[in-house]
């Protein structure tokens, strides 16, 4: 299944993009996502305690499972005000 | 009212749009670009937004301030992008009879902006920039 994924501040800036399509097989859910992006980037492990996932604009947990078509996202705790 | 913007926040534009005569208080309250933080001197910020959640955020805590404060509306509008020392990063409105709950329903609008909404800040120094992070 495709899914895009986004990513936003200092995670964008690890990953040098802010969205990419990743195609998934079998069941997943958010976390798996999280780390098979960390395998191909490194440095995102140093967020690995503090990220907030998002599936289709609503906070998600790591268990969330992933459906075909799904927007997920990841970043760091909110900084705006 | 809820809103994202990348151009200057237009206070009065934001009441006005508000108010109504059964009104009898509009508190507002506005969020600086301010030129220190963490022992630096700031240059400048730059914000940005997972926008479509962002929106959505947004407009949650406005329903959730209608239900929770005797207020008769709400607005809340956050800038995005380069903001320079001194301007409005964020504005909040409330409307109501009375003016209690219009204080109340902006300090909850506030902290819960800061708290849920997908919004990010760079700071930008003389030796750097930082991305911040919330708690």
């Amino acid at each position: 299944m495709s899914v895009r994924v986004f990513f936003f501040a200092a995670l964008a800036d690890i990953t040098g993009m802010r969205e990419i399509r990743m195609d998934l097989s079998g069941a997943t859910d958010v976390i798996s996502v999280f780390n098979r992006l960390a395998a191909d980037f490194p440095l995102l492990e140093a967020h690995r305690s503090s990220v907030l996932f998002a599936l289709n604009s609503e906070y998600a947990r790591p268990e969330s499972p992933v459906r075909e078509g799904d927007e997920i996202a990841f970043f760091p705790p909110v900084s705006g005000g | 009212m809820y809103q994202l913007t990348r151009e200057p926040i237009d206070i009065q534009k934001i009441a006005s749009s508000l108010q109504r005569p059964e009104d009898g208080a509009v508190v507002v309250f506005q969020g600086l670009v301010r030129n220190h933080a963490r022992d630096k001197a700031v240059r400048f910020l730059e914000y940005e937004a997972y926008e479509s959640m962002a929106l959505k955020k947004l407009e949650e805590i406005g329903i959730r301030a209608k239900s929770d404060y005797e207020i008769r509306d709400i607005g809340i509008v956050h800038r995005l992008g380069h903001m320079d020392i001194g301007v409005c990063s964020v504005a909040i409105v409330a409307v109501s009879a009375h003016r209690g709950p219009a204080f109340e329903a902006c300090r909850f609008a506030i902290d819960a902006v800061k708290k849920i909404v997908p919004i990010w800040k760079k700071e930008f120094y003389e030796d750097g920039a930082v991305w911040i992070e919330g708690n």
